[in-house]
Formats: structure tokens, C-alpha cells, sequence
């Protein structure tokens, strides 16, 4: 007793508290870090598991499994819990562990909220889910089914549980606002004061451009679901054309968040690709600078592209060629970033660790997801793609194989880190090479799909379409499944194995990796005197 | 010495990845269709052609990109004994990898507007078709004839389309692309098409013209073609749309002139003798035999087939308070919808005889005994105010 309470007066080396309290009080950035992660693995097998009756329904023509407005609510459901609940949170809980170390900083600028930021999402996620699972249960009518866009008037159709999505998405929206704060406060406030802009990590230059982009999106969003939301319940017409009001108005202020989103979920990904690449390749990154360039201007353009997303809804000529070559002009920061990236690894001393076959991975299939979003950005040409399984490739190709990648590549690159411990590096290969073939099985067929003619979200289809969707179904079950590897393979590295030590790896370079493996609880309580060495990017890379 | 070596790896590679790329695009043809159709209008056969020129466009940047790194991936591994170099940046490099992608885009913006622009010029058609789309069905006017008429999912893919239907949909021709009323138009003629909706935001869409478009309530968007072949072409709304998007397709058919010419004709007869119905006095057995046809078509989807409905969103109508009560009411609610519900006017989708019909049927089937008649021309007479 008196014990506890003598640590307690002292601020600087006590340990974390104990049992289930540690984790509901705790105002540590790796803590947080960590519920961030685990939350953001739960969600991806619940959202997977929704995945999988979607692709079980589509295994063949006919309807066997679920009825269609139940299909609808599973391919709504999928996206909002995988972009809200997996992705991003999976992005931030990155942000929490890793940010502070490579700044040198001791924690998170704003601890308390940090904590906030986290325990707000799983009473979201619990609103946004209850509809669903009661549904199931047969009572009431079901989660929402008019996709995760929420296009109205469709959308004014949902029953009860209406309010909850939109109660959920503002708790969501909050959590994002309040850790993006968090982000930009610890960046520019908390670096140690050797740690120049120009020296700081990739993955930290892209967090803190994300972090500007939530703050500027998710308040549209909350704006756009609270007209929903006053539509339906309390008489405005703010999208009904009966009232004066249009419904394509809400799709522009939808994809106003809606696109600079897909950036930040993608951008912190370049970055942890960028950390991992130069690491294995035992070779600076090349370009650091025109990186940093390319990732704000990537966010710069993500702000004036939305309306590429509804080039069917009938807009004005001028718009339509304007929104096209603004799309396109997407294309140049983004190759830079890809021959930045080959450029690194030429004449390089490559070794193919986990981390680097994911982001090779991540590399080339990103690169194809780019180049059929290059393809839709081309209007006349998208009045055939859009809306059909072209569009479910694409950004599954730049979601999965680009963002999801990304993260599975960053977990196996700091997870020694972590727990102390290295991971299982034969079954993290069979969890590599499994998802790299089953992915490529369950989404590049869906390109022949769409070109075919097929629409998305449908729950049946047409004969013709039948072999595709079959493979394409093959191929998503046996993506999840090998999803059990990764679980597997955290799990044993949670629980022992062979010692990291601190550098883990020979290329690695950055504060993360000069603090021993497993990071204390608390590090650089005094701010660490930065030599070039200890960074990757010294000063005389940086231009 | 080193320098060939990377070359002769460069080209070994080179080889391997287009032999992937070929595996990827081209072999599984043998399957079934991988590529967007090249249609049966000048604008189908530009969207191909665009799409052709960016696929090949991407192919071959990304040939060599992934030649480039795959080279890499083999020669400048440690396993090789290869040393890292510590090069950072090369200015030279970084503008030209921005400026030629920019160039390649400006090229490729070009035809693309020019495409773009002759979509977008609407005027100069010989005739005119309204198109809405409805939950879940198309509404077709033909503006210049007079002639109009709704088009649902053919009865023999929707049986087959019911859950656990236990019908094989091979079984069933043109499984969820036929339909009861296709919609027919002239070869070689500029139609103009009106698109709109009434309840939520649908998408006509039929491949082999080149474009879909979204069907908006409350907006009218303007499409055109100039079909060169005659055939019969499907398509499918592209715009979710509720519980049955996956339903409602499109069906064109495309007739030479002269036998378009000679459907308009029957198609008007038909439209005279539906008039000459509204008017007369129609039996109940009529009404009853007719009016089951009507509701088992269109009503029991949600209020299903023995009146019952299907809690919570569509009620039942046997034993309800409004099918069994004053009937002018009822009249009103089908004919005019409810608002923030499901129940959508039908005053706009059926014609007088269907709605007489499916009413009477109504308020006399399981047990709803209230012994009303509804006559077309009572229908008629509400309608038209
Ligand atoms: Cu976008
Ligand atoms: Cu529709």
C-alpha cells in the first residue's frame, strides 16, 4: 500500500497501473496505441466476416443465403466498419506507438484526451452495430442497407436505425477530430529539439498532413449526416426536390470528406512503406524531400477532385472536364512516390524480411489500383466503369492491397519493437505469400466483372457473370482464413520468442530504434541529443 | 561487365512480367468476357477506344516499372553480395519522372474531352423518350407518339429470383436481364432521353450505348444515341436503389425504321382500346380475376401475397383499417402513396382498369368482405380530378 502510493508521487518511472483499470485510466501513448490496434483487428474480422456472406451470396447466380435487403445491409455495414473501425483506428493506434518515439517526445501531447479519442470508439461502434445484431435477432428492421455514402433519399428510408448510424458517425467523427489534434499538437510541439521538419520521418510527415486533412473533412461529414438526420426526423428538405432542396447536393458535400478520406488512409500508408523500404534496402530513401512535397501536394488536390466520384448525376460540361483533369493531375505526385520508392531499392543491399515482401506487395499493387483510378478519372470512360465492379476493384485495390497492406507490412515491422519479442518469420512468409495470391484471386477478376457489365451491389447477377464472381469468392475465403495467420503470429509474439534487441534490424534507422526492444513504458523523458546517425533522413539528405 | 549483366537481367525480367501481364489481361478470355463491350454506337465505339488507348497507356508504364524493380529485386540483394550505394536524390531524375507523366497526361486529356464534349451535345433529335425510374421498374413516355407504358423484371426470372427459389437460373432465359415491356426504338435515329425518377436516385444504364446516367427525383438529365444495329440489348439500373436494385432491368430493342414504325402503330391501338375499357362498367368477377393479376405483380412484393405483410415497414392489408374502411380514403393512399413511407403513388404507374381492379381485389380477398366494386371510370374520374 504504501508502496503504490510512493510511486505515485513519483511522476517519472512508475509502471503501468494493473488489470482491466490499466487500460480504461491509462493516458500512455503505447497503451493507447495498443487498444487502438487491437480494437482496429477485432473490427477487421467482424467487417471481413460480413465480407464473407457478401462473397458467400455471390458464389453463384440465384439467391441461396440472405435476402436482399439483408445483402444490403452487409455490403453497408462492410465499408463503414472497415473504413471506421479497422482502418482508421489500426492508422491512429500507429500514430500512438510510433509518432512520439520517432520525435523523441516522451508521450502524446494531450494524454487525457488521447485516452477520449480511444474509448469513444468502442460505445460508437457499439450504435452503429446494435441495429445490425438486433436485426438478426429479429427484432426491429435491421441496420442501415443504402450503402455507407448514405445517399439520400434512399437513405431517408432506413428505419430506426437511422439515428443510430448518424449518433455513431458524429462519436466517430469526434474521436477522429480529437486524435488529429493530438497528432499535430505532439509533432509540432513535443519534437525533441534536434528533430528539425526536415529530419523527421516519413511516417511522421505524412500523420501530421493526414491529421490536417481530418480536422478540415470529418466536420463535413458530421454537417452532411446532421441534414440527414433533420430530413428525417424533424421536416427540413435540405435534399428532397419536392421541399426546394436537391438531393446531388448532399453527394457534393459527401464527397468533399469522402475524398480527401480515401487520402487519409492511404497517406500514413506511403509513409510506413517509405520507413520499411529504405530499412531493407540498406539505402537512404531517395527523394525524402520531393516525398514530402508530393504527399501535402496529393493532399492539396484531395480537396478539389470530390465530384469525379458522381460524374452520372448530370453536370455541367465544364465541371465534368475540370473534375477530369484534376483527377488525373492526382497521377503525378503519386508516381513520384512509386519511383521514389524503385529508386530506393536500386542498387540497394535488399534482404526479404516480412515487412519488405508486404511492402513490395504494397508497391506493385497499389500501383494497380492507381492505374485503374487513373482509368475512372477519364469521364466519357467512366459512364461505362462507374458503378459497376470496376469501381469494388479499384479501391479494394488501394484500400486492401494498398492501406491494409501497408499496416500488416508496419506490424510486422514494429511489433519486435512492441513485445521484445520476433515474430515467427516462417509462418509470417506463409501469412505473406497466402494473402498476396488469395487477394489477387478475390479482386482482379472483379475488373473482367465490371468491364463485363456487371453493377455493384447487387446480391444477384446474370449467368454470364457466374465464373468470376465464383473464383472471385474462392479467393476472399481464402484471404480471410489466411487472416488467422496474422493472429497467429501475434499472439506467439505477444507471448515469447526469440529476443529483439534494440536495433531489430540492420538498415533501421530513427529514435524508435535506439530505445531498447520492448520500448520502456516511458521513453525520452529527457529529449534524446539527435545525432545524424540516428536519424534517416540527417540534414545533409534533406535537400 | 556489371553493366551487361543488369541489362541481360533487365531483359530476362522485362520478358517475365509482360508474359504476367498477358496471363492477367488476355488468357482468361477463354472464361468468359474480360473487356467493356464496343457497342453499337459511335460514342460506345470512342468510349472503347479511350479506354483502350489509357489501359495500354498504364500497361506500358507499369511494365516498366515493375521491370525496374524487379531487376532490383534480383541483382542488388545481399544475398548477391551486392554493397548499398548511398545515393539520396538526383534533381535531374525528379523533373523528369514529373514532367513526362504531365505530358502523357495532356495527351491523353485531349481525345478525352473531344469525346466528352459530343455527349454532351443533346440538341438536333428526331424523337424524344421520358424514362423514370420507380422502385422497382422503369416508367418509358415516348414524347412524340403518345405512347407509354412500365417495364418490370419478366415473371420467369423473378420466381427463379426469390431466395432459396430452388429454380437453377441457367434454366431461365436471360436470367434478371429480361423484362414484361422492353422498351423499342428506331435504327439510325437521334433519340433524345429525358431521365428522372420518383422515389430515389436510380441509373438507366444499357452497356452497348456507352453511358449510364443517373435517374435523379426531382431533376431531369439529358442523354442521346444513334443506334446503327439492330438487336436486343440489356442493361440494369447501376444506382442502388433499395432491396431490389438487383431487379430491375433495362431491355432496348432496336428495329429498322419501318418496323419500329408498325410497333408505334400497334402500341397506339393498344393505348385506344385501354381508353374504351376505363369507360365501361366491369363485373366483379372481372374486376376480382384481374385484380389478383395485379396485386400478385405488384403489391405483394411487400404486402405479400396472402395479405399479411411483412412487419415491421409493409403492413397488412387483410383485416386493416384502410383496406376495409371508407373507401375514398384508400383510393387516395394508392393512388397518391404515403409519404415517408415505402408505399409509393401508383396513380403514375398503373393505368385506371389495374387500379380499379387491384383495389376491389383488396377490399373483397382473405376475408376483407367489404363487397365495394371499383370501376375504372370512377378511377378516371379521380384522377383527372
Ligand atoms: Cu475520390
Ligand atoms: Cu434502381
Amino acid at each position: 500500500m504504501s508502496e503504490t502510493t510512493a510511486h505515485m508521487h513519483d511522476d517519472h518511472d512508475h509502471g503501468p497501473a494493473s488489470g482491466i483499470m490499466r487500460w480504461i485510466t491509462t493516458t500512455n501513448h503505447k497503451d493507447i496505441g495498443t487498444l487502438y490496434l487491437v480494437f482496429a483487428l477485432l473490427m477487421f474480422f467482424v467487417g471481413g466476416l460480413m465480407a464473407l456472406v457478401i462473397r458467400a451470396e455471390l458464389f453463384m447466380p440465384g439467391l441461396q443465403l440472405v435476402e436482399p435487403d439483408f445483402f444490403n445491409q452487409m455490403t453497408t455495414m462492410h465499408a463503414l466498419v472497415m473504413i471506421f473501425g479497422a482502418v482508421m483506428p489500426a492508422f491512429v493506434g500507429f500514430a500512438n506507438w510510433m509518432v512520439p518515439m520517432m520525435v523523441g517526445a516522451p508521450d502524446m501531447a494531450l494524454p487525457r484526451m488521447n485516452n477520449w479519442s480511444f474509448w469513444i470508439i468502442p460505445f460508437a461502434f457499439t450504435m452503429l452495430l446494435l441495429p445490425l445484431v438486433l436485426g438478426i435477432f429479429g427484432i426491429g428492421g435491421g441496420g442501415p442497407a443504402s450503402g455507407w455514402t448514405l445517399y439520400p433519399p434512399l437513405s431517408l428510408q432506413t428505419g430506426d436505425a437511422f439515428a443510430f448510424t448518424i449518433f455513431a458517425v458524429h462519436m466517430l467523427g469526434i474521436s477522429s477530430i480529437m486524435g488529429a489534434i493530438n497528432i499535430i499538437a505532439t509533432i509540432l510541439n513535443m519534437r525533441a529539439p534536434d528533430m528539425t521538419l526536415l529530419r523527421m520521418p516519413l511516417f511522421v510527415w505524412t500523420w501530421l498532413i493526414t491529421a490536417f486533412l481530418l480536422i478540415a473533412v470529418m466536420p463535413v461529414l458530421a454537417g452532411a449526416v446532421t441534414m440527414l438526420l433533420t430530413d428525417r426526423f424533424f421536416g427540413t428538405t435540405f435534399f428532397s426536390a419536392a421541399g426546394g432542396g436537391d438531393p446531388v447536393m448532399f453527394q457534393h458535400i459527401f464527397w468533399f470528406f469522402g475524398h480527401p478520406e480515401v487520402y487519409i488512409m492511404i497517406l500514413p500508408a506511403f509513409g510506413i512503406i517509405s520507413e520499411i523500404i529504405p530499412t531493407f534496402a540498406r539505402k537512404p530513401l531517395f527523394g525524402y524531400t520531393s516525398m514530402v512535397y508530393a504527399t501535402a501536394s496529393i493532399a492539396f488536390l484531395s480537396f478539389i477532385v470530390w465530384a469525379h466520384h458522381m460524374f452520372t448525376v448530370g453536370m455541367p460540361l465544364g465541371a465534368e472536364i475540370y473534375f477530369m483533369l484534376a483527377t488525373m493531375m492526382i497521377a503525378v505526385p503519386t508516381g513520384v512516390k512509386v519511383f521514389n520508392w524503385v529508386t530506393t531499392m536500386w542498387k540497394g543491399a535488399m534482404t526479404f524480411e516480412t515487412p519488405m515482401l508486404w511492402a513490395i506487395s504494397f508497391v506493385v499493387l497499389f500501383t494497380i489500383g492507381g492505374f485503374s483510378g487513373l482509368m475512372l478519372a477519364i469521364v466519357p470512360v467512366d459512364f461505362q466503369y462507374h458503378d459497376t465492379y470496376f469501381v469494388v476493384a479499384h479501391f479494394h485495390y488501394v484500400l486492401v492491397t494498398g492501406a491494409v497492406f501497408a499496416l500488416i507490412a508496419g506490424m510486422y515491422y514494429w511489433i519486435p519493437k512492441w513485445t521484445g519479442y520476433m515474430y515467427n518469420e516462417k509462418l509470417g512468409k506463409w501469412h505473406f505469400w497466402l494473402s498476396t495470391i488469395f487477394v489477387n484471386i478475390l479482386f482482379f477478376p472483379q475488373h473482367y466483372l465490371g468491364l463485363a457489365g456487371m453493377p455493384r451491389r447487387i446480391p444477384d447477377y446474370s449467368v454470364q457473370f457466374a465464373e468470376f464472381n465464383m473464383i472471385s469468392s474462392i479467393g476472399a475465403f481464402g484471404f480471410g482464413i489466411s487472416q488467422l495467420l496474422m493472429v497467429a503470429v501475434i499472439w506467439q509474439c505477444v507471448r515469447g520468442g526469440k529476443k529483439a534487441s534494440a536495433r531489430v534490424w540492420e538498415g533501421a534507422r530513427g529514435l524508435e530504434w535506439t530505445v531498447p526492444s520492448p520500448a520502456p513504458y516511458h521513453t525520452f523523458e529527457t529529449p534524446p541529443a539527435i545525432d545524424d546517425s540516428m536519424v534517416a533522413h540527417p540534414d545533409d539528405l534533406a535537400h | 561487365m556489371r553493366k551487361e549483366n543488369t541489362v541481360i537481367v533487365a531483359i530476362a525480367v522485362v520478358a517475365a512480367v509482360i508474359a504476367v501481364t498477358w496471363g492477367i489481361l488476355v488468357a482468361p478470355r477463354a472464361l468468359a468476357p474480360v473487356n467493356m463491350t464496343q457497342g453499337v454506337t459511335q460514342f460506345s465505339r470512342d468510349v472503347y477506344d479511350l479506354h483502350m488507348i489509357i489501359l495500354w497507356i498504364c500497361i506500358v508504364i507499369g511494365v516498366l516499372v515493375f521491370t525496374a524493380m524487379f531487376t532490383a529485386i534480383f541483382l542488388h540483394r545481399k544475398s548477391r553480395g551486392h554493397e548499398a550505394a548511398q545515393f539520396s536524390h538526383s534533381t535531374k531524375a525528379e523533373i523528369l519522372w514529373t514532367i513526362i507523366p504531365i505530358a502523357i497526361l495532356v495527351v491523353m486529356a485531349y481525345p478525352a474531352t473531344k469525346t466528352l464534349i459530343t455527349m454532351e451535345t443533346t440538341g438536333g433529335a428526331d424523337m424524344t423518350i421520358k424514362i423514370t425510374g420507380y422502385q422497382w421498374k422503369w416508367k418509358y413516355e415516348y414524347l412524340d407518339s403518345g405512347i407509354e407504358f412500365i417495364s418490370t423484371l419478366d415473371a420467369a426470372s423473378n420466381e427463379a429470383r426469390q431466395l432459396k427459389s430452388g429454380i437453377d437460373p441457367a434454366s431461365v432465359p436471360d436470367y434478371l436481364l429480361n423484362v414484361d415491356n422492353p422498351v423499342v426504338v428506331p435504327t439510325g435515329t437521334k433519340i433524345r432521353f429525358l431521365i428522372t425518377a420518383d422515389d430515389v436516385i436510380h441509373a438507366w444504364w444499357v452497356p452497348v450505348l456507352g453511358w449510364k446516367r443517373d435517374a435523379i427525383p426531382g431533376f431531369i438529365n439529358e442523354a442521346w444515341t444513334i443506334i446503327d444495329e439492330p438487336g436486343t440489348y440489356r442493361g440494369q439500373c447501376a444506382e442502388l436503389c433499395g432491396k431490389d436494385h438487383g431487379f430491375m432491368p433495362i431491355v432496348l430493342i432496336a428495329k429498322p425504321k419501318a418496323e419500329y414504325d408498325a410497333w408505334v402503330a400497334g402500341q397506339q391501338q393498344r393505348m385506344a382500346q385501354e381508353a374504351e375499357q376505363v369507360q365501361r362498367i366491369w363485373s366483379k368477377a372481372e374486376l376480382m380475376t384481374k385484380g389478383e393479376d395485379v396485386y400478385n405483380a405488384q403489391c405483394a412484393t411487400c404486402h405479400q401475397p396472402d395479405g399479411k405483410g411483412l412487419a415491421p415497414a409493409f403492413p397488412a392489408l387483410a383485416g386493416s383499417g384502410i383496406a376495409t374502411g371508407p373507401l375514398r380514403q384508400h383510393i387516395d393512399i394508392v393512388l397518391n402513396g404515403r409519404d415517408g413511407t415505402a408505399m409509393q403513388g401508383w396513380g403514375k404507374l398503373l393505368n385506371e382498369q389495374d387500379i380499379a381492379a387491384a383495389l376491389t381485389y383488396t377490399r373483397n380477398a382473405w376475408g376483407n368482405d367489404t363487397g365495394d366494386l371499383v370501376q375504372p371510370s370512377t378511377i378516371a374520374k379521380i384522377k383527372n380530378g
